[in-house]
C-alpha cells in the first residue's frame, strides 16, 4: 500500500491510472451490458436449417448470400432482432412491391424464424432478439415512457401510437398489436422508414419505459370508446353522425304534425 | 276537495294578480302564450344551438369549480399511471384531477367538449337552413349578421375553450395560431407578443384566454342570443309555402301549450343525447397528448372540426417561394393566404350575401313565406359551392388520416386537393344550379300533366296513352305559389332628350349581376298555361267510369278559351276522383 502511495505522483501513474480505468469500464461493460444471448443460443444445425429457408425464400430479393440487390438491403448484420421483427411481424417475405411492406400473417413457424434470425446472424455481428425482462412492462416506468414517447415516436406513431402518415403512402403502423419484443426490435432495428433509436439513443431501460406507456395504452380509455384514438377529426365526424343525426331523426318527429 | 282546489286556484291567481299588477307580466304572458310556430323539422335546428349552449352554460359552471387556470409548474401526484411525477401546468394537473378524481369530473368534461361541438354544427345546420330557404331576405338581414357574428363568437369560444387544459395538441394549435399572428405585415410580431405577453408561450395565455371563455364570450353570446330571439319575435317566424300562407300571415300553433311542450320536451332530448355521448364516447383525451411542452407535435395533430379548415388551409398552400422578402422584411404568404385571406374570403362572402342578392332582385319587400331552394338555383348553388370550399379544406386538414385509412400517399392527396378546392366549388355550383332547374322543370311538368297514374289506355283509334293525374289544387299551389324572378332591365343610359342619366353606372352594375342570377330559369306555371295544358292534354282527362271500367271520353266539346298560344281549348281536365280512388 505504501508503495503505491509513494508512487502516487509518478509521471506515468496517471496513464496507468487510465489504462486500469479502462479495463474496469471495459469488464464491466461485457458483464452488465444487454446479453446477446437471451434465447437458448442457436446450434450450428439452426444455421444449416436457416440457411435453406433462406435460399428457397429470401435469396431472391436479398441475394444468395444475403448480400443485397437493388431495391432489397443487404442482410449482413442486420442481426437476429431485425429478422425476427420483419418475419415474425409477416413484413417479409414481402407480398408484393409498395411504398412500405406492410404487416401479414407470419408466413414462418416459431422454429423457421428463430433458424433464419440464426443464419442471417451468423452472417455478421448485430442486435439479438431481446430477452422477456428486457421488454416487460411491468418492469419499465410509463411515466417516463409517456416523456420518451412524445419526444421520438409521436410525431410519427400519433400520441398514443395509434399509427400516422409518412410520405408518399408510407406510414407508421399502428402499435395496439404489437407485442414487447416486437416494439424492443423495431426500436434497435429500425424497419423500413423508422429510424433506429440505438442504446446511446434510448437505453434499454427507456426502451422498456416506453414499451409500459404503451402497455397502459391496451387498458383502453377511461371516457368510453376511443373512436380509434386518432384526435379531434373522429369526434368531429361522430358529432355530426350521432348528434346531429339523432337530433334531426327527433327533430322530424317533434316537427311532424300530430294529427 | 273542492275547497282544497279552490284555494290552489286562489292561490295560484292571487300569485298571478301580484305579479300582473306590479309588472305587468300579463299582457306579456298572454301575447306570448298566443305566439304562433309553424310547424318544421326545420325550425328546430336552431333551438338545437340554443339548448347547446345552455348545456355549454350549466356543465362549464361545473368545470370552473376544479380548473385552476394557471401556468405555474406542479409536479402531478394521482391515479394516472403515464402522467405520475410529471411537471405539468396547474391548468393541466387540475383537468386531471377533474377527469380522473373529482365525481362526476369526466362525465361533465366531455358533455361540456360534445355540447362545443354540437353547439358548432347546430349553427352551421341552423345557418344552412336559413340560408337555402332565403330566411335571410328583409326584414331579417340584421338577423342574419347577428347569426353570423354569433357563428363568430361560437368558434372564438370553442377555440378558447380547446386551449385551455394545456396539452400538447391544443398547445400546437396556439403555435399555430401565433404564427398565423406574427405572419400579419407589420404588426404580426407586437400582435404575438401583445397576446401572450411575451415570447410564446408564456406564462399569461391560459389566464387570459380563461377570461375571455368563461366571461367576455358567453356573455357577448349570451347577449346576442337574446338579440337574435328577440328579432325572430319582432319579425314574427317564417313559414313554407302552403295553401292559405302568405307574407302577411304565419300558420302554425300557439307557443302554449303546444310550443312549450314540443320545445321545453326537445331541450331535454337534446341534454339527454349529449349526456349519452358524454357518458360513452372520449373526447379531447388530453391524458393521451401530455402536459404542454413546445418541442413535441405528434401525428395526427389537428384541432377541432369547425377549425379545421383552417388546418387544411394551411396544409394545402405550396411552402416554397412564398415567403416575400421585402426591403428585409418578411412577407409570409405561405400563411397569410392560407390561414387569413381564404377564410376571410369565405366568411365575407358568406355574411354579405344577402345584400348581394338584395341588390341583384332590386326587391324592397318584406318576405316571410319562404323560397324552396330550387326556386333559387343561383343562391342555392352559391351555398353549395361555399360548403364545397369549407367541405374541401375539412378533408385536406384530414389528409393524414385519409391516407392511413384509404391506403393513399397523403402527397398525392394534397396534390389533388389542391386542385380540388378551386375546382369543385365551382363544379358544385354548375350542377346544383343545373339540377334547381331541372327539378323546377320537372314541377312545371308535374303541374301541367299530372301524376303519372301507371293505367295505360287504348283508344278507339288504336293509341295507347298513359293517363295522367292531374294534381289537386293543394298540392298544385306549392309548385306555382313562387313568383318569377326575371333580371332587371336595364334602362337606357340617356333619357328621351339624351342626357345622361344619373345612377347608369350602378343600374349597369346591378343589371349585370341580376342577369348572373336570373338569367337561366324556369318561371312557374301561369293559370293561363295550366289552362291550355289541360285543353289540348284532353286525353289525360279521362273520366274513371264506375267499377273501374274506363270509358273513354270521346266527345271533343271545344268551347274556345282566351288561352295562352291560341291552343284549342277543350274541357278542362277534372280527374279529382283518379286521385282520391
Amino acid at each position: 500500500m505504501k508503495a503505491i502511495a509513494a508512487r502516487r505522483h509518478h509521471r506515468l501513474a496517471p496513464v496507468v491510472l487510465l489504462l486500469l480505468a479502462l479495463l474496469v469500464t471495459g469488464a464491466l461493460y461485457a458483464v452488465l451490458a444487454p446479453s446477446a444471448q437471451s434465447a437458448p443460443a442457436p446450434t450450428e444445425d439452426d444455421v444449416v436449417a436457416g440457411e435453406a429457408l433462406f435460399q428457397a425464400n429470401c435469396a431472391t430479393c436479398h441475394g444468395p448470400n444475403a448480400e443485397g440487390r437493388e431495391g432489397a438491403p443487404s442482410l449482413i448484420g442486420v442481426g437476429a432482432a431485425a429478422v425476427d421483427f420483419q418475419v415474425s411481424t409477416g413484413r417479409m417475405p414481402m407480398q408484393m412491391n409498395g411504398p412500405q411492406a406492410a404487416a401479414k400473417p407470419p408466413q414462418f413457424e416459431e422454429e423457421e424464424i428463430a433458424q433464419l434470425a440464426a443464419y442471417v446472424a451468423s452472417l455478421g455481428p448485430g442486435p439479438a432478439i431481446p430477452s422477456d425482462e428486457q421488454v416487460d412492462p411491468a418492469l419499465g416506468d410509463a411515466a417516463n415512457g409517456m416523456a420518451l414517447f412524445r419526444t421520438n415516436c409521436a410525431m410519427c406513431h400519433g400520441a398514443i401510437g395509434k399509427g400516422g402518415a409518412l410520405s408518399e403512402g408510407k406510414y407508421a403502423p399502428d402499435l395496439s398489436g404489437s407485442t414487447p419484443t416486437e416494439i424492443y426490435e423495431a426500436m434497435l432495428t429500425g424497419p423500413q422508414s423508422m429510424p433506429v433509436f440505438n442504446d446511446a439513443n434510448l437505453t434499454p431501460e427507456e426502451k422498456r419505459d416506453i414499451i409500459a406507456y404503451l402497455d397502459v395504452q391496451q387498458a383502453g380509455s377511461p371516457g368510453g370508446t376511443d373512436l380509434g384514438s386518432v384526435g379531434p377529426v373522429a369526434e368531429g365526424l361522430w358529432v355530426w353522425v350521432v348528434g346531429i343525426g339523432l337530433l334531426i331523426s327527433l327533430s322530424v318527429w317533434i316537427g311532424a304534425k300530430s294529427s | 276537495m273542492s275547497t282544497r282546489a279552490t284555494t290552489a286556484e286562489r292561490a295560484a291567481g292571487g300569485t298571478a294578480d301580484y305579479l300582473d299588477q306590479r309588472t305587468g307580466i300579463g299582457l306579456a304572458v298572454k301575447n306570448f302564450a298566443r305566439k304562433i310556430f309553424p310547424d318544421h323539422w326545420s325550425f328546430l335546428l336552431g333551438e338545437i344551438a340554443l339548448y347547446s349552449f345552455v348545456v355549454l352554460l350549466i356543465s362549464g359552471v361545473f368545470l370552473t369549480m376544479f380548473f385552476v387556470p394557471s401556468m405555474g409548474l406542479i409536479e402531478y401526484e394521482g391515479p394516472l399511471a403515464s402522467m405520475d411525477g410529471v411537471e405539468m401546468s396547474e391548468a393541466f394537473a387540475s383537468t386531471l384531477h377533474l377527469s380522473f378524481e373529482v365525481t362526476g369530473g369526466l362525465l361533465m368534461r366531455q358533455i361540456h367538449h360534445w355540447a362545443a361541438l354540437l353547439f358548432m354544427a347546430s349553427i352551421v345546420t341552423h345557418m344552412m337552413r336559413v340560408f337555402f330557404t332565403g330566411a335571410f331576405r328583409k326584414p331579417r338581414e340584421i338577423n342574419w349578421l347577428v347569426g353570423f357574428v354569433l357563428m363568430i363568437l361560437g368558434l372564438g369560444a370553442g377555440f378558447t375553450g380547446y386551449s385551455l387544459p394545456d396539452d400538447v395538441l391544443s398547445g400546437n394549435g396556439l403555435r399555430i395560431t401565433d404564427g398565423v399572428v406574427k405572419s400579419i405585415p407589420i404588426i404580426g410580431s407586437y400582435m404575438s407578443y401583445f397576446i401572450f405577453g411575451g415570447e410564446f408561450p408564456g406564462e399569461h395565455i391560459i389566464p387570459r384566454l380563461f377570461t375571455m371563455h368563461i366571461l367576455l364570450i358567453p356573455g357577448l353570446i349570451l347577449a346576442l342570443i337574446g338579440l337574435h330571439l328577440f328579432l325572430v319575435v319582432v319579425h314574427k317566424h317564417t313559414h313554407f309555402p302552403g295553401p292559405g300562407r302568405t307574407d302577411r300571415n304565419v300558420v302554425g300553433f300557439p307557443l302554449f301549450p303546444v310550443y312549450v311542450a314540443k320545445a321545453g320536451g326537445f331541450f331535454f332530448v337534446v341534454f339527454g343525447i349529449l349526456a349519452l355521448m358524454g357518458g360513452t364516447m372520449t373526447i379531447n383525451p388530453v391524458w393521451n397528448y401530455g402536459p404542454y411542452d413546445p418541442s413535441p407535435v405528434s401525428a395526427g395533430a389537428q384541432p377541432d372540426w369547425y377549425m379545421l379548415f383552417l388546418e387544411g388551409s394551411l396544409r394545402l398552400m405550396p411552402g416554397p417561394g412564398w415567403e416575400w422578402v421585402i426591403g428585409g422584411y418578411t412577407l409570409p404568404m405561405n400563411v397569410l393566404i392560407p390561414a387569413v385571406v381564404i377564410p376571410g374570403l369565405l366568411f365575407t362572402m358568406l355574411a354579405l350575401y344577402p345584400f348581394v342578392e338584395a341588390f341583384a332582385t332590386g326587391d324592397k319587400r318584406e318576405h316571410h313565406v319562404l323560397d324552396r331552394p330550387r326556386n333559387a338555383p343561383v343562391r342555392t348553388a352559391s351555398g353549395v359551392a361555399i360548403l364545397t370550399a369549407f367541405f374541401i379544406l375539412i378533408l385536406a386538414g384530414s389528409n393524414d388520416l385519409i391516407a392511413t385509412h384509404f391506403d393513399l400517399s397523403i402527397n398525392d392527396i394534397t396534390r389533388i386537393f389542391r386542385v380540388l378546392v378551386i375546382a369543385l366549388p365551382i363544379l358544385a355550383f354548375w350542377v346544383t344550379k343545373r339540377i334547381c332547374l331541372g327539378l323546377q322543370r320537372k314541377d312545371r311538368d308535374l303541374v301541367l300533366h299530372g301524376h303519372e297514374s301507371g293505367r295505360i289506355v287504348r283508344l278507339a283509334h288504336g293509341e295507347y296513352l298513359e293517363v295522367h293525374t292531374p294534381l289537386d289544387e293543394y298540392e298544385r299551389w306549392t309548385l306555382v305559389q313562387h313568383e318569377p324572378r326575371r333580371p332587371l332591365e336595364l334602362e337606357p343610359a340617356e333619357d328621351e332628350r339624351g342626357v345622361r342619366r344619373k345612377g347608369y353606372r350602378r343600374d349597369a352594375i346591378r343589371a349585370r349581376v341580376s342577369r348572373f342570377f336570373y338569367e337561366d330559369r324556369v318561371e312557374p306555371v301561369t293559370p293561363a298555361e295550366l289552362a291550355a295544358a289541360h285543353s289540348h292534354g284532353e286525353h289525360d282527362a279521362l273520366e274513371g267510369g264506375a267499377g273501374g271500367q274506363e270509358q273513354i271520353e270521346a266527345s271533343q266539346a271545344h268551347d274556345t278559351q282566351p288561352a295562352a298560344g291560341g291552343a284549342v281549348a277543350g274541357r278542362s281536365a277534372r280527374g279529382h276522383d283518379a286521385r282520391d280512388r
